[in-house]
Parts: structure tokens; C-alpha cells; sequence
């Protein structure tokens, strides 16, 4: 039935559309022969000829009111009128561009600011891994701290005992030296996993094959690595010949067996995978052999997809019970197994939460933002629907529907919010190429996956839409109330005004939502600038960090201590450099070790019986001077704590106290290790940051590198002056000299610690952004309400003026309102925002919003803001000429 | 709008409809037909037989077109079409049952 009328309908619909002229045409005609006859017929009773015109179009009631009745009955009115709004709208837009601009700009910051954020969100919480069946990809991690590590034997436990998995595979990431056939190698992070890997995740090579369980037997037995379609692009310029090619990783030939496709990366959100090698390497790439070492935990996760049917639940029950046996069966090796499963692309809760956290905080803000600008926009159209009283009544007093007029303003108002959304949704597609791209650490190959999806788009039309909509009914409402009559007589609306109206409520509390924008961003950056000048227990300032592994040049354990003293000696050297020391791990930077510390007296080493754990460094005897760590108490290491002599310590304040009382009662005291060696405290240093900038005190145990060598190598340097330039490429040439083959990455400590002021940096740069769109709004919308206020009390001013008011006066009069919401809205901010801060201390190292440059600081940002806003309405009050303006009356 | 008063509101389509059942007519030809047939009962006033019978040729019920009437001027002509006919016989139904329903009501006996 209906698709049998179309044959009729839609070939007129496309007449009246397209024909237009002719249609009108044949509309006339038909009227107008009607009109014809009438007249006759009026003629032949007798009316004279003008008479029986008139009386024949009196029957008509109106030849042009039926006409539009037909145009109506046509249906083709509505695209009619669209357009016909559309062209006026852009007309009227286009003769106030000023304020079309700012309301396009308030939309584009608003709606930008909401694709950013909800990309983010898309691409690290919504959108799976890629990679196949994400959603049933489950990692192991451990209860009691976050953490997914274990020792590979207790892995092979797990993969071969549960029954709740359909495989579980492993990895960890270990920097290597990689030399692609220039004889140059240079430093890569190498992903060590299981053999069993791809075929748990279901990855197929593009080129060649990857390796699999079957290709493991044993201790460095499987020399092969898997590209990732990164690495084999940007490190062997995609070389279509790739399979079968040898490469050296630390010195070791390995034969590339594949590369994958290239929308796999990993499965760690932030980190983009380059080369695979089986775990089974372990040696060859680390230096070390914990393959049979139940105490290392070398596993950094282990992941698998669930069997169909096996929930959760039965799965963490299956993994604890193994657990359990673990435990019972290696009671000294072993600390706690109870696991719970996690989303492995986030390393589980350990980042997940904070990140999960901080996008809520973020998601939260850009809402509340882009209903700041709504309430913004709604003003501003408010004050132009005010404006054109005139123009509305007189187009209702002539007989225009309100609905009609209605339509008009709507679509104005969703013109500005298309526009809007569309240099909001561009704007934030250039800031996430960007953040694409970017490399926030740049010896890590850190990168965010951040390509906005569909989604992103449909969010910012939807969002725009709404926003059109929303501010658009604001001034609907004062048309719908309008009485066109005395408006067109006088000009202005009149009637009187409610003290408070939805609009104030929305601008104060939008002032208030800038308040606590910029109270949270000058926290975070006070914050972040007096983080930058804390006390580390270490002087990053004015040292150079030298960053290589003995392991990249193939060097056995045992040639580490000449070369470490053949490093030092020949760093030392350079004029410019005050002290060079080493230490291997950098505190502050990407991991850390734990060691447990045992009484003297202990004779049973299970984790419970620890008497502290403490963060484990092992340094040369100059690091201490290098570093700019003090020394309290005893005395430092030296070279005579060689390989030979009795095993000595020096331990951090905080682990003095904690294991023996004080400073003093620590010094020459003994203590041992968890493998039964006994250590003597010689020296206690001061404490330091060594994991995180927020953790608690923490205890540290520094021991002589010599009697502990290590293969991962940081050379501190403190240089004198500023030569720091030209000491750089001295001590590269110091380290090609002692090994041409030996990879290293040199920079300042302070740019180093950019890994652990990350957090803090991304969380004062969002809300830096955030509190700057925030500020941008309240001006907005406080000029939008004080321009309208100025512009409704244009006479009332003039009068005032007329019969001698002051300018305070009319100052006063005129923004009053103004500033009493500006007082109101930012106090009610500020004290918010104070509240917010605290929040943000877990985040942001030594946050706190009870710091006078902070108060004072929003205070004054709250004021220049209401001094911006008002400026042009106030200048415009004073400016008035009262004369003229009642003249114009 | 101008809807005449002494029409039941619906029943201009479906008087419409009836009269082109007969032969397709023009616009004044209708209005013409439409007094003669109800002997100047029905009156539809000129300003709402237009729009009327543009929204009847909208829904595809009648179709129109240009023809030279007696006078040798040209008009617009309607007929009905095959959808139209369908509408005219659905309408009659229910207007029959309508009119006799209300006919029983009328003639109910006051006790």
C-alpha cells in the first residue's frame, strides 16, 4: 500500500523540489482560473465586473494565505523552510561575526576537549587489545601487591598444572643490544617470552613463521627472534627478505623467523613491542640464568584466554589452589601465591586503576566543561534573541507561527553548534596525531595507540547536536513568552525581570567550575615545580647519565669489575668531570630490586622471617660523590671492598631505623642476605626517592658493585659548570673505547627523571588545558551575561545617567549582577577546588592547595577574569550618550 | 484555516473522492458539482478545496493534469487513481457504519 503510492508521490515530490517555478506556476493558474469562473458566474448575477472580482476573491479568503495551505499540503515546505532558515541564519550569523566566532571557539574548546578525552578512553579502557578474543584475555596478578611477577619454575607450574586456562604464556622485557649487520649495535627492549606466546594469542605471522613451545629445548636452545612490524619497518627499512637473516642480539647470532601483522603490539597498552625472542634465552639476553630460580622473579605476567565454560571465579580458585601447593612445597623459595585475574594490557590494577581513575577525573571535567559552554551559548543566544525583540515580534504580529520563528532560532543555534563540533572534532584529531606520535620517554619506546575511531566522531555530532539543542531553548522560552504587541511598539522587551534566573544559577556555577579548574591546575603545577626541586637523597642537577649493559656486548660475568674500574677511571679523566660513579639501577627510574634483610642469628629464610625489605642498589665506590648522596654516618665504599674482601653495606637512615634502632646502633653491625650471606654495615646515608616521588620512607641497602657485579650499567657523572655539552660526547667516546660494541644512551639525570615525573607531568598538563578552557569559558560567559545585562538596561542606564548618576554609580547598575555571581560562583570554586586537591596529592608529588601562591593565585586569575569579561560592556555603559538614546525613543 | 463549519470533519476527502469517482473534473467544476448534487447543502467554501485537493493528490489518491475545458482555457483536471479508489471504498464503509450508528442512536425511544 504505501510503497504503491510512492509511484504517485514521489515523482511530484521531485516536481515540487526541483520545478519549483513551474509548479508555483501551475498553482497560480489553477487558482486563477477558479477566480475566472467565479467572476463569470458573479458576472451573469448581475454584479458588475470589479464587484464580482472582489466578491469572488473574498470567497477565497485570502488568495495567498491558500496558496501557502497548498504549498503546505505539498510537504516540500520543510526543506523549503530549512533551507530558507539556513540562509537567513548564516546571514544573521555573518553580520555579528564577533560573537559568532567566540560561540563557535567556546563550542569547538568544548567538544574538542570531549573527543580528546573520550579517545583516550576509547583507545585505553574501551577498546580491547589488538588482538584476537581480547575479551577473554585474562592476566595472573598477585593479590597483596599489584603485581603479576613470578619466577619462570613457578610459571611452568601454573601453565602445566591448571585446568582452568586454554594455554598461559609469559613474557618480560629486557633491554639487549642490537646489532643488524652494521656492526653497530644499538639498545632495544627485547620482549623474552614463553614459546607457547603467539599461539596463546592467536597471532599469525605476515611474513614467515613465529617460533613455538615446540621450538624450546632448554637454556638459550632457541636463537630466533620475531620482528614486530614496527621494528622490521623503521630497523630493517622493511626489508622483503628478512626471513631467514641473522642478527646479533648481544653478541649472539639469533635468525629472524617472521614478523607480525601490524596491528599487534604487544599486549601492553603503552608499550610498543619490537623484537620477540623465547624466554628460554633468558641468559644470552639478561646475563643471568633464573630459568631454575625459584627466588627471581623473572616473569613480569603471564596471560591466557579461559576455557569456554570456566569462569572467572573457577579459574582463580584453580590458580590458587596450585598456588597453595607451590607455597607448601618450596616454603623458604616462595612469598605469597594468592592471584586474582586482571586485564593484562594495563599491567592490571597497577596502572589500570590510576589510569582508569585519572580518565573518570578527566571524563568528568570535560563534561562539566561542555556544559559550562551550553550555558555559555544559551546566554548568548538569549541576548541576541534580545536583540532582535523587534525583529521577532514583528514578524509574529504579522502573522508568523512561533513555531515558525522558533525553528529559526533553532536553527541558527544549531548551525553555530555544527560548526563548532566540526573545528572541535579537527582540532582534537591534530592534538591525538600528535600525541600518537609522541615519545614521552624517549629510551623506552613508549607509545600510545590513540587513532580516533568511529565512535569519536559520532560523539562529537551527537555532542553538538545536543549542545544546538540545549542552547537553543533558552531563548525559545523568552519567544514562546513573548507578547509581540508593546515589543514592537517599544522596541526592547519589557516586563519585569525575576531577581535570580536559570541563567545566573548556570553561570555561577559554571564560575565556579573554572574556579576549581584553575585551583586544581596551579596546585599540580606548584606541585610539579617544587617536585622538581625536592629532596631526591640524590643531586640530579649537573650530572650526565651514561646508560649501557655489559650483557649487549656478549661479556661474561666475570670480566664486569675491570671493565666497571676501566668505565670509572676513563669517565673520570675527563677535565670537567668532578666524580663518576656507577650504580645498576638508577633510582627513580623504570624498576628496582628488593632484597630481604635478615638477623644475623637467622638460620631460616622464608619471606616472613625478613626483617626488612629494602630497595637494592649496588654502586661503585664513587657514586655516592657522583650522585651528591650525603653520607652520615661511617664511612663510604672503597676500593679495597674488592670480590676478596669481607662483604660490607651501607644502608639508608630509614633502614638503620628500621632494623637496628638508630644511625649509630647500626654501624658495624651485621646483618645477612637471603642467600646466608653476611653483610657489616659500614657506613648510613640519607634518604631518598627511590621508587615513586609519593612513597613513604622507604629502606635502602647499597652494596659494593664489585662484590655484586651487574651487567645493567648507569655511570653518573657530576660535571662542573655548564661544559655538560661537551662532556657528553667524551664520555661516549670513553665507552667506545673501552667496547666499540657496547650500546650507550647518554642524557642528564634530569631528563631521566622525566620517567618518574611523567605522571605528574600528564596530569598538570590535562589539567593546565582543562583550567585554561575553563578560564575561557567563565570570560565568555560572564561578558555574554554582562554585555546582555548592559544591553536590556540600556534606557533604565541612559535615565540614570540623565538625571546625574556617577559613573560608580552606573557602573554598579549596570554589573553588579555581574561580579556578585563572579564573588559567589568563585568562592564556592575555590573552596571545591581545595577539596579536589587533595585528590590530586596521590598523583602530583607535594600538592597542596593550603599554599598562599595558590590561593592568592586563583583569587587574582578569578579577578583579571571578571576584569576581562566586563571590560567591553562596561566601557559600553559608560560610553552611553543619554540624550541620544532617549532621543531614539 | 478555513474549514467549512457545517461539514463533518473527513468527509470533504471522501465527497471529493466520490465526485471524481464519476469523471475526472476540475477545480470550480467541483465545487460546481458538489453544490448541485447536495442541492446547496454541502458547501465547501472555495479557500479550502484547494489546499484539499493538493493534499489528496499528495497520499497518491488522485492524480491531475492540464486539459482544455469548454471555454477552451486551460485547467487543471483530477481524476482518481487506482490507491484512490481503494481509499473511496474504505471511506464509504466506514462512513456508512458511522451514519447508521449514529442513525440508531438518534432513533433510540425516549422513555
Amino acid at each position: 500500500m504505501r510503497v504503491e503510492s510512492w509511484v504517485y508521490t514521489i515523482p511530484l515530490r521531485l516536481r515540487s523540489l526541483f520545478r519549483r517555478r513551474l509548479v508555483e506556476q501551475e498553482l497560480d493558474d489553477e487558482l486563477q482560473y477558479h477566480l475566472h469562473c467565479k467572476t463569470a458566474d458573479y458576472v451573469s448575477k448581475g454584479l458588475r465586473e470589479e464587484e464580482a472580482r472582489r466578491a469572488a476573491l473574498l470567497d477565497m479568503q485570502g488568495l495567498t494565505q491558500r496558496k501557502e495551505e497548498c504549498r503546505d499540503a505539498r510537504r516540500v515546505n520543510l526543506v523549503d523552510d530549512t533551507l530558507q532558515d539556513i540562509r537567513y541564519g548564516l546571514r544573521i550569523l555573518a553580520r555579528t561575526p564577533g560573537p559568532t566566532a567566540l560561540a563557535v571557539l567556546t563550542l569547538a574548546l568544548a567538544i574538542g576537549a570531549n573527543a580528546v578525552v573520550f579517545a583516550l578512553f576509547q583507545s585505553l579502557i574501551a577498546r580491547p587489545l589488538n588482538v584476537p578474543r581480547a575479551e577473554t584475555l585474562y592476566s595472573l596478578e598477585r593479590k597483596d601487591s599489584n603485581s603479576g611477577r613470578m619466577s619462570y619454575p613457578d610459571y611452568l607450574d601454573f601453565r602445566d598444572r591448571n585446568r582452568s586456562f586454554e594455554g598461559l604464556a609469559a613474557y618480560e622485557i629486557s633491554p639487549a643490544g642490537l646489532d643488524t649487520g652494521s656492526g653497530n649495535p644499538s639498545s632495544v627492549y627485547v620482549c623474552m617470552v614463553s614459546g607457547n606466546y603467539f599461539d596463546v594469542l592467536g597471532i599469525q605471522p605476515q611474513i614467515g613463521r613465529v617460533f613455538h613451545a615446540s621450538d624450546e629445548r632448554g637454556p638459550n636452545s632457541a636463537p630466533y627472534v620475531v620482528l614486530s612490524h614496527r621494528a622490521w619497518r623503521e630497523r630493517f627499512s622493511a626489508d622483503p627478505l628478512i626471513v631467514g637473516r641473522t642478527v646479533q642480539l648481544n653478541k649472539h647470532p639469533y635468525t629472524v623467523l617472521g614478523v607480525t601483522p601490524p596491528e599487534f603490539r604487544g599486549t601492553l597498552l603503552f608499550f610498543s613491542a619490537e623484537i620477540f625472542t623465547p624466554f628460554v634465552n633468558q641468559e644470552q639476553i639478561t646475563g643471568v640464568n633464573h630459568l631454575n630460580e625459584r627466588r627471581m622473579l623473572s616473569v613480569f605476567l603471564t596471560m591466557g584466554h579461559l576455557k569456554p565454560g570456566v569462569t572467572p571465579a573457577q579459574a582463580i580458585d584453580d590458580i590458587n589452589a596450585i598456588g597453595a601447593q607451590i607455597e607448601k612445597t618450596y616454603p623458604t623459595d616462595v612469598a605469597r601465591m594468592r592471584f586474582t585475574l586482571a586485564d593484562p594490557s594495563l599491567y592490571g590494577s597497577f596502572l589500570g586503576r590510576p589510569v582508569k581513575a585519572f580518565l573518570a577525573g578527566l571524563m568528568l571535567l570535560a563534561a562539566l566543561i561542555l556544559l559550562a559552554a551550553c550555558a555559555n551559548l544559551g546566554s548568548l543566544f538569549a541576548a541576541r534573541a534580545s536583540d532582535r525583540a523587534r525583529e521577532v515580534a514583528l514578524r509574529l504580529a504579522l502573522g508568523a507561527h512561533r513555531r515558525r520563528v522558533l525553528r529559526q532560532l533553532f536553527t541558527e543555534a544549531l548551525l553555530v553548534a555544527l560548526a563548532g563540533g566540526a573545528a572541535g572534532l579537527l582540532a582534537s584529531v591534530t592534538f591525538l596525531r600528535a600525541l600518537s606520535s609522541w615519545n614521552p620517554i624517549p629510551r623506552f619506546p613508549i607509545r600510545l595507540n590513540l587513532e580516533p575511531d568511529p565512535f569519536v566522531y559520532a560523539l562529537a555530532l551527537v555532542l553538538a547536536l545536543l549542545a544546538g539543542i540545549l542552547f537553543g531553548v533558552l531563548p525559545a522560552r523568552q519567544v514562546l513568552a513573548m507578547d509581540p504587541f508593546p515589543i514592537v511598539k517599544s522596541g526592547r522587551l519589557t516586563g519585569t525581570h525575576p531577581r535570580w534566573t536559570a541563567r545566573d544559577l548556570l553561570l555561577a556555577f559554571q564560575i565556579a567550575i573554572c574556579a576549581v579548574l584553575v585551583t586544581s591546575s596551579l596546585v599540580a603545577v606548584r606541585g610539579l615545580i617544587r617536585s622538581l626541586h625536592t629532596d631526591f637523597g640524590f643531586q640530579p642537577r649537573g650530572t650526565l647519565l651514561a646508560h649501557s649493559a655489559l650483557t649487549m656486548a656478549g661479556h661474561p660475568a666475570a670480566a664486569y669489575p675491570a671493565i666497571h674500574q676501566r668505565l670509572v677511571d676513563s669517565v673520570a679523566a675527563i677535565p670537567g668531570v668532578e666524580a663518576a660513579g656507577l650504580i645498576d639501577r638508577i633510582p627513580l627510574g623504570a624498576d628496582w630490586a628488593n632484597s630481604l634483610m635478615y638477623p644475623e642469628e637467622t638460620t631460616d629464610f622464608r619471606p616472613s622471617n625478613a626483617a626488612a625489605t629494602a630497595v637494592r642498589f649496588n654502586v661503585s665506590p664513587a657514586y655516592f660523590q657522583a650522585a651528591g648522596t650525603r653520607l652520615l654516618a661511617g664511612r663510604l665504599f672503597t676500593d679495597h671492598d674488592h670480590p676478596r674482601a669481607p662483604r660490607v653495606a651501607i644502608v639508608n637512615r630509614e633502614c638503620a631505623r628500621r632494623v637496628f634502632g638508630s644511625d649509630a646502633a647500626a654501624l658495624g653491625r651485621w646483618f645477612r642476605l637471603r642467600n646466608n650471606i653476611r653483610l657489616q654495615i659500614v657506613g648510613v646515608v640519607e634518604d631518598g626517592k627511590y621508587v615513586s616521588l609519593t612513597e613513604p620512607p622507604r629502606a635502602a641497602l647499597f652494596t659494593p658493585l664489585a662484590q655484586s657485579p651487574a651487567a645493567e650499567t648507569w655511570l653518573v657523572a657530576r660535571t662542573s659548570g655548564n661544559a655538560a655539552e661537551h662532556i657528553a660526547p667524551a664520555i661516549r667516546e670513553a665507552f667506545r673505547q673501552t667496547d666499540p660494541a657496547l650500546p650507550v644512551y647518554i642524557e642528564p639525570w634530569t631528563q631521566t627523571l622525566d620517567f618518574a615525573l611523567f605522571p605528574a607531568r600528564v596530569a598538570t598538563a590535562a589539567l593546565g588545558v582543562m583550567g585554561l578552557i575553563g578560564a575561557l569559558l567563565a570570560v565568555t560567559g560572564v561578558f555574554g551575561m554582562a554585555a546582555y545585562s548592559v544591553s536590556k538596561r540600556l534606557k533604565e542606564l541612559g535615565i540614570r545617567m540623565a538625571l546625574g548618576a556617577r559613573r560608580t554609580e552606573v557602573l554598579h547598575a549596570a554589573l553588579g549582577r555581574a561580579f556578585k555571581l563572579l564573588a559567589i560562583g568563585g568562592s564556592a570554586g575555590l573552596l571545591l577546588g581545595v577539596l579536589a586537591a587533595r585528590v590530586l596529592a596521590a598523583i602530583v608529588y607535594q600538592a597542596t592547595p593550603r599554599d598562599p601562591f595558590v590561593l592568592a593565585g586563583v583569587v587574582l586569575a578569578l579577578l583579571l577574569l571578571g576584569l576581562v569579561a566586563t571590560w567591553i560592556p562596561a566601557h559600553r555603559a559608560l560610553s552611553l550618550n543619554p540624550v541620544a538614546l532617549l532621543r531614539e525613543e | 484555516m478555513s474549514k467549512p463549519s457545517d461539514l463533518v470533519q473527513g468527509t470533504l476527502d471522501l465527497l471529493l473522492l466520490k465526485i471524481l469517482a464519476l469523471e475526472p473534473l476540475n477545480g470550480w467544476a467541483i465545487s460546481q458539482r458538489l453544490r448541485q448534487v447536495s442541492g446547496d447543502v454541502l458547501q465547501v467554501s472555495d479557500g479550502s478545496l484547494y489546499p484539499a485537493l493538493h493534499k489528496l493528490e499528495q497520499q497518491g489518491w488522485i492524480t491531475a493534469e492540464w486539459k482544455a475545458t469548454e471555454n477552451n482555457r486551460r485547467a487543471k483536471f483530477y481524476s482518481l487513481t487506482r490507491l484512490g479508489r481503494r481509499q473511496l471504498q474504505k471511506e464509504t464503509e466506514s462512513w456508512t457504519r458511522l451514519s447508521s450508528a449514529i442513525t440508531n442512536v438518534i432513533r433510540l425511544e425516549e422513555a
